[in-house]
């Protein structure tokens, strides 16, 4: 399961680290685009396996950000 | 003045472009690697790439502005808003390095840029401010305190803040011992300073605005007000000169307090100065922005002067071309900003602008885009604005009808059905709308 970029911007914080328990809803990452603030929440629950993205980076829309498992 | 650098990017770039031009000024453009194929970097006499995208890396690098203005010798930088144009910090870097900077002194944006200290300045000065807290509020105890003796609803307001950034309005006690600390730590974050204010939040406030300029003889005058009352998230969404529903006595009223507060500071330059008006009628001082506001046009509009020219002119050391007798208002002005964003969501819309048609009718559009180019997630999702000038406020409103029924834009979302709710909206209409519309609307 990944969690994937609702539109284009940077990433502004990750929330959470490798090996994390999400829950579905959770925010798990704050992008930033035109000068908004974007909470990405996660639509499953599980493990944060892989992180994609660091802070900073560009993500275009439908990016993958996490895989959960 | 022979050549000047415009430190900014699209709509507002190109406006102050075009003022230099028909004064047979050159211009320097200065873009980021996103904007490269923008229409004001070809506008500009000369351009030059100054960094990657986000701005950062590009419009806030000082030194690579100064760079540029060292490299095509230019005489003068102008801000334009947003950006770097309330930098205290960079104006005086602009200054040291033998340029002029065509805003106030470093001095007054210092002062006006700290919200604590022009409230401070502005109450000894005579002008109204909004009830709230003396100096830096340091922690929860004092906050709370604060909140009870002027009592709820207050704001929570970053003292480096502004323009509706770091704000946060709270109900009751415990919404503010929640806000508390995560508004202290995005002022620290954002504005480098985690100084806080609290004010009395006034409900169904109306927001206007007066225009001001002040010249290097000590001379001040105003260019009336603007209702910039229809906003989301704080910030502005269409605004009109002059404001509807205030009477002549209260005008009068409102340019006496505006030019008390331009004298208080000894303002040199175009700024503006931003009242709440609550429902009795009285106005509080808000803030003062110290330099060319996105509204502007509609102030040239009704005065058929042209801003951008006056704060070059005062810049180079001229006095305020007209006298306060011989500065009139005609008709009725209206600016609505179309922003790449989701009309009932307020969610960005960053993408390619497919097509971007315009209705017909004879209107001022000052874009920052063409068709065919890319709105990037890097800036504000501002894309252009329309002005309006009718004899009359209906008329405004029955030409922005036709105008906005008659645009097509694709690729990207726009807020211009939310303009056609406006333009149907009962209390908009009728001129007694304040700056909550926007959030009823969505009930």
């Amino acid at each position: 399961m990944e969690v994937l970029s609702s539109m284009a911007g940077t990433v502004f914080q990750l929330l959470v680290s490798k090996g994390d328990t999400v829950e579905k809803g959770q925010i798990v990452i704050i992008l930033e685009s035109m000068k908004m603030e974007i909470p990405i929440e996660s639509e499953h629950s599980g493990i944060v396996q892989e992180i994609y993205v660091t802070e900073g980076d560009f993500v275009n829309e439908a990016e993958r950000l996490l895989k959960l498992v | 003045m022979k050549k000047i650098l415009v430190a900014n990017r699209g709509e507002i770039a190109s406006r102050i472009i075009r003022t230099c031009n028909q004064m047979e000024i050159q211009t320097v453009a200065v873009y980021s690697e996103a904007d490269k194929e923008l229409p004001f970097v070809q506008a500009a006499d000369e351009a030059i790439c100054i960094g990657k995208s986000p701005v950062a890396q590009s419009y806030l690098q000082m030194d690579n502005i100064l760079a540029a203005a060292n490299q095509f010798h230019v005489d003068a930088i102008h801000p334009g808003y947003g950006l770097l144009s309330e930098n205290g910090t960079f104006a005086e870097k602009v200054e040291a390095q033998g340029f002029i900077f065509i805003g106030p002194n470093a001095d007054t944006i210092h002062l006006m840029g700290d919200k604590i200290s022009s409230r401070e300045i502005m109450s000894r000065a005579g002008v109204p401010v909004v009830p709230g807290s003396e100096g830096n509020v340091e922690n929860a105890e004092k906050a709370s305190r604060v909140a009870r003796s002027i009592g709820y609803p207050v704001m929570l307001k970053a003292s480096g803040g502004g323009g509706g950034i770091g704000m946060v309005l709270c109900r009751n006690e415990s919404q503010l011992q929640a806000a508390f600390r995560s508004v202290k730590a995005r002022a620290k974050t954002n504005f480098r300073s985690d100084h806080i204010f609290i004010e009395k939040y006034i409900e169904n406030a109306r927001h206007i605005e007066v225009q001001i300029f002040g010249d290097r003889f000590g001379q001040y005058v105003h260019l009336f007000e603007r209702d910039c009352s229809v906003q989301r998230r704080n910030q502005k969404v269409v605004e009109e000169s002059r404001a509807p529903s205030l009477s002549i006595k209260q005008r009068e009223q409102l340019y006496e307090i505006a030019l008390l507060a331009a004298k208080a500071v000894q303002y040199k330059n175009a700024g503006t100065v931003e009242f709440i008006m609550d429902e009795e009628g009285n106005f509080y001082f808000l803030e003062m922005n110290t330099r060319l506001q996105v509204e502007h046009p509609v102030t040239e509009m009704i005065t058929n002067l042209d801003l951008v020219e006056w704060q070059i002119r005062i810049a180079r050391g001229e006095a305020i071309p007209l006298k306060q007798e011989n500065i009139h208002a005609e008709g009725h002005g209206m600016e609505f900003r179309v922003y790449a964003e989701h009309p009932n969501s307020f969610l960005p819309s960053p993408g390619k602008l497919i097509k971007l048609q315009w209705g017909s009718g004879s209107l001022r559009i000052d874009s920052g885009y063409r068709e065919g180019n890319e709105v990037t997630p890097f800036y504000d999702p501002l894309i252009a604005k329309c002005i309006i000038h009718g004899e009359t406020r209906k008329e405004c409103i029955l030409r922005a009808r036709d105008f906005f029924e008659q645009t097509t834009v694709e690729g990207i979302q726009t807020n211009i059905p939310l303009f056609l709710r406006v333009l149907e909206n009962e209390s908009f209409i009728n001129g007694t709308h304040s700056t909550n519309l926007l959030e009823k609307m969505k009930e």
